[in-house]
């Protein structure tokens, strides 16, 4: 039985802090972790009110732990708005901490509530409800370091962390070397107050007898040996560049427009110029995408970041890439939609538009990534692909993706796969005598074993040439509108994307290879629906479960394996877009959709009764 | 220094040139050729260093002719990935080819803010004030009334000068010429090039089909522009006319045309044309002068020198680099919080 804790104050109570200290604690300590940070849209709204409330869920287990969890068991309210906000995420039976300091007459009437009624009014009677002192305890802890009032009260999250940590029976050593690191060296006063605070609240737990709800112990580390560290997303898809850039040779550039929520990929690489990487903030979302081509036809591995209405904008360039066979990775951290949409929710109601949102056939790569710390795999996997291919490739991820943490077993980049890009000389091609025309001038478009395009670099010597977007000749790369021609540079565009499936590992199913229902995920969700498959297998049903994550060609494996089930399920976050594409490349009859157009994370729960139903009906 | 070799001919492709006959963009064409062997011999750089990049419309066919690296590209978006190519590499020349429509219409954006960020671009600009390869469109710098086949009843727009525009959205380097002067397109587009930062070169070219005689009435023949035109020359005297009779002189706020020797005006009182001062007030006047109030500028409007994008950004890495020598991505992902499992 896992447990999933939820952390809801004020933006200013630091409950990021506490959510990622307890997580990493726990990580620590050997359990798997899965967290999930869910800020206010507000950038700074006023404090006690609702929209001000900023949260952090860890879900936390004696095994791995792959989604970031359904209701919580534990409730944490720094003050009445945080309860009444986030009420909602709570399991009906949950154990919910108050800071009974901040639950007054007063600050439960701004609310609206009566503070007699406020728990009945909330549906919250079957919780179990623990009225800690939150404030005064802070106080009382700090006391001997004389702090004024507001630097003591900072440490409020510091008691939380303690009780929550103590009602685990986790040990604070994790987060006390975190501070001490954090403040040691600039205020020994404050490093040690946050550290009084921290056993306080352990003390206080442990004094009470506080115990969380379902107990238990990670026996052995359920992870396998290595370094790891905490990851999320955005800063995992840039790290799989930056690794693959190393790795290929190619230096890094990205061009990008700030959007939310990818915005933290620009970031984290506008941070790394020691590492050689070079980012252009550009004007405008088509700017970024140029300015990456522009990198990319000058030898570099060029990126660009977005979301959904930014891959809107990026489409007539993305057009160009496939067309003048242009080495990008265009990363879709997708959001709700349409139009502007739910820039702060999640959903997976891109890949239509991946797939299909450009003019004329227009093939290309669509890779999606299933986890955080599967992002970095993911990126470096889609930069191999652009790079040794010489194709744009889109890579899905999505908020939940990007925001979510979750350890991450670092790699070095020796030990990654080799990225080797088709980089030529005119000396390497001197012997290839299809590769210059009648003049002895290179021909742009002639191709190497893998039906990728010879990258000959601005600055390589006899080599010049041109690249553009009109359709040509074959290999000569002659503008050319016949007939012939465009049949064949239509059908070379197919083929070079159909070939990339080689390149990806084929699909596990896991929980049977053949049965009555076999249910497909792919992206964020892929973690919950596998959970949800899984635990109907440990209850006998006949279901199997696989992650998908190569759309475009379809992964290896893919129409195989669909074939020896009865029926197929697809879970996802949009209309049905993949089992509609699905069945338009399978000739499978009964291929169903548990789709959710609600823009929020699937329960396992609720996951669980879909499948059930979708067995029963016929 | 080694000394770089090159004739005209060495930068052309062979393939056959498609601009309708007596089109200006041959002037232009053979004007560049004539430029880039001087260009590789003062910025010391081969032929394979040279990227010509372009975008959509006639001007933009320009790159399937020359014998350099080049990438045709999409409409308006030529200037952007001229960024991202000249970001990434320094070293190259990196030029634009691009029209009035491609530059300051759907790509308005990408060329103000490549002036702004003065990334060192060599922009050429050819403005015949219409839309010739969609055949015969107004475009954002065809003149006020202007008939065409989307404006049957005359334009309702006032157009772009793109010098000024260039000039406001801080260019460093600004020229125009114009397509018959062979020598001067030559001249400015050797300075552009050698240039650190954005330059950009307005062209005034004739669009023989769609918009005939467009500049005619200051640029059609050598005694025209002699009378109609000033050429900007850096530290001279602002004199035009068939003997230099004619000058510009400040009046009150305001660029005025005298003769030297009447009404009182003397040499002195002319104005000496200073490309290099930071201020764009009289370059934005120099720049918006129209005939027949004014003669036409064409030459170095403006040659400032300020940091340009791409060294900026050299310059950081180089100093992040000098903080954290050597550093490999396994020095990033094993840094930081991190615990082992063992």
């Amino acid at each position: 039985m896992s447990v999933v804790i939820r952390f809801s104050g004020d933006s200013g109570d630091g409950m990021q802090l506490v959510g990622n200290l307890f997580s990493e604690s726990a990580a620590f300590a050997g359990y798997g972790v899965f967290t999930f940070p869910d800020y206010p849209a507000e950038v700074r709204a006023p404090q006690g009110t609702v929209a001000g409330v900023s949260g952090f869920q860890v879900h936390f287990d004696s095994q791995i732990v792959a989604h970031e969890g359904d209701k919580c068991s534990v409730f944490v309210a720094m003050n009445p708005a945080a309860l009444v906000a986030h009420r909602k995420y709570a399991a009906a039976t949950a154990m919910v901490l108050l800071d009974s300091d901040n639950f007054t007459k007063e600050s439960v009437a701004k609310l609206g509530y009566d503070i007699e009624t406020i728990v009945a009014e909330l549906n919250m009677t079957e919780c179990n409800i623990v009225e800690a002192p939150i404030t005064q305890m802070t106080l009382d802890a700090v006391a001997e370091f004389g702090l004024d009032r507001k630097s003591a009260l900072k440490c409020r999250n510091m008691v939380v962390l303690g009780i929550t940590l103590g009602m685990y029976d986790i040990s604070t050593e994790y987060a006390e070397k975190f501070l001490i690191k954090k403040f040691g060296a600039k205020s020994e006063l404050v490093c040690n107050a946050n550290i009084a605070a921290l056993h306080a609240g352990e003390n206080y737990a442990k004094n009470t007898h506080l115990v969380g709800e379902n107990q238990m112990k990670a026996e052995k580390n359920v992870l396998s040996k290595g370094v790891y560290r905490s990851i999320n997303g955005n800063q995992a898809v840039a790290w799989g560049f930056i690794a693959a850039a190393e790795r290929s040779g190619r230096p890094l550039f990205c061009g990008s427009y700030p959007i939310t929520p990818a915005t933290g990929i620009l970031e984290e690489l506008a941070k790394h110029k020691a590492l050689g990487v070079k980012t252009v903030q550009a004007e405008d979302e088509i700017a970024g995408i140029c300015t990456a081509i522009g990198a990319s036809f000058g030898g570099s591995l060029a990126v660009t970041t977005t979301s959904g209405p930014g891959l809107a904008l990026k489409s007539e360039a993305l057009g160009l890439a496939v067309m003048a066979q242009i080495p990008l990775v265009v990363v879709d951290v997708q959001r709700g939609g349409p139009s502007t949409g739910l820039p702060t929710k999640s959903e997976q109601a891109d890949l239509l538009q991946a797939m299909y949102g450009r003019n004329g056939d227009s093939p290309l790569v669509v890779l999606t990534a299933h986890s955080p710390a599967d992002c970095f795999d993911k990126a470096f996997m889609a930069a191999k692909i652009a790079l040794e291919r010489m194709m744009p490739v889109v890579l899905l991820t999505d908020g939940n993706l990007a925001n979510g943490t979750e350890p991450w077993r670092v790699k070095r980049v020796s030990d990654m796969p080799t990225i080797t890009p088709p980089i030529v000389s005119r000396e390497e091609l001197a012997a290839k005598a299809e590769c210059f025309n009648e003049r002895g001038l290179f021909n742009p478009y002639s191709t190497n074993e893998n039906s990728a395009r010879y990258w000959a670099i601005p600055g390589a010597e006899g080599l010049e040439h041109r690249l553009g977007g009109l359709e040509k000749q074959p290999t000569t790369g002659v503008i050319s509108y016949s007939p012939a021609d465009h049949a064949a540079m239509g059908a070379l565009r197919a083929e070079r994307v159909a070939r990339v499936a080689e390149m990806v590992p084929q699909i596990s199913v896991e929980g049977g290879d053949s049965g009555e229902l076999l249910v497909l995920a792919w992206g964020s969700n892929a973690g919950k629906v596998r959970e949800a498959v899984m635990q109907l297998v440990a209850e006998g049903v006949d279901v199997a479960y696989v992650t998908i994550d190569l759309v475009n060609p379809l992964q290896s494996g893919v129409k195989e394996s669909v074939a020896r089930f009865n029926r197929v399920l697809v879970c996802e976050s949009n209309s049905g877009q993949f089992a509609s594409y699905l069945r338009s490349v399978t000739a499978h009859g009964n291929i169903r959709s548990m789709a959710s157009m609600e823009a929020k994370p699937f329960e396992v729960e609720h996951l669980k009764k879909a499948i059930l139903s979708n067995l029963n009906m016929n | 220094m080694a000394k770089r070799e090159y004739t005209p001919n060495d930068f052309r492709n062979g393939n056959a040139v498609k601009w309708c006959a007596g089109c200006g963009d041959h002037a232009i064409f053979n004007s560049v050729l004539k430029a880039l062997p001087e260009v590789a011999e003062r910025l010391d750089i081969p032929r394979e260093q040279f990227a010509f990049i372009s975008g959509i419309g006639c001007s933009s066919r320009f790159v399937y002719y020359m014998n350099t690296y080049g990438f045709h590209t999409i409409h308006g978006r030529a200037a952007a990935i001229a960024t991202g190519l000249k970001t990434a590499r320094p070293d190259l020349s990196v030029w634009v080819c691009s029209g009035d429509g491609d530059s300051l219409a759907i790509g308005g954006n990408h060329f103000i803010h490549a002036c702004r960020r003065n990334i060192d671009l060599n922009l050429l600009l050819f403005n015949n004030e219409i839309y010739g390869l969609t055949k015969g469109q107004y475009s954002p710098t065809s003149k006020l009334g202007k008939v065409t086949k989307t404006s049957p009843f005359g334009t309702i727009e006032e157009p772009f000068s793109p010098a000024v525009l260039a000039i406001g959205a801080k260019a460093s380097f600004v020229a125009r010429t114009i397509d018959m002067e062979l020598e001067l397109t030559k001249d400015v587009l050797v300075a552009g090039a050698c240039h650190k930062g954005m330059a950009v070169t307005e062209a005034l070219v004739n669009c023989v089909i769609f918009n005939h005689k467009t500049h005619a009435d200051y640029a059609e023949s050598k005694a025209i522009r002699e009378e109609r035109t000033i050429r900007l020359v850096h530290d001279e005297k602002m004199l035009f006319g068939a003997n230099k009779e004619k000058g510009l002189v400040l009046d009150g706020l305001h660029l005025k045309v005298v003769t030297v020797g009447e009404d009182g005006y003397t040499i002195d009182d002319v104005l000496t044309h200073d490309a290099h001062t930071e201020d764009t007030a009289l370059h934005t006047m120099l720049a918006s002068m129209r005939y027949p109030e004014y003669p036409v500028a064409v030459g170095i409007i403006r040659d400032v020198e300020r940091p340009t994008y791409d060294s900026e950004v050299t310059r950081q890495i180089d100093e992040q680099q000098q903080r954290e020598p050597n550093k490999c991505s396994d020095d990033l992902f094993f840094g930081g919080e991190t615990w082992e499992v063992k």
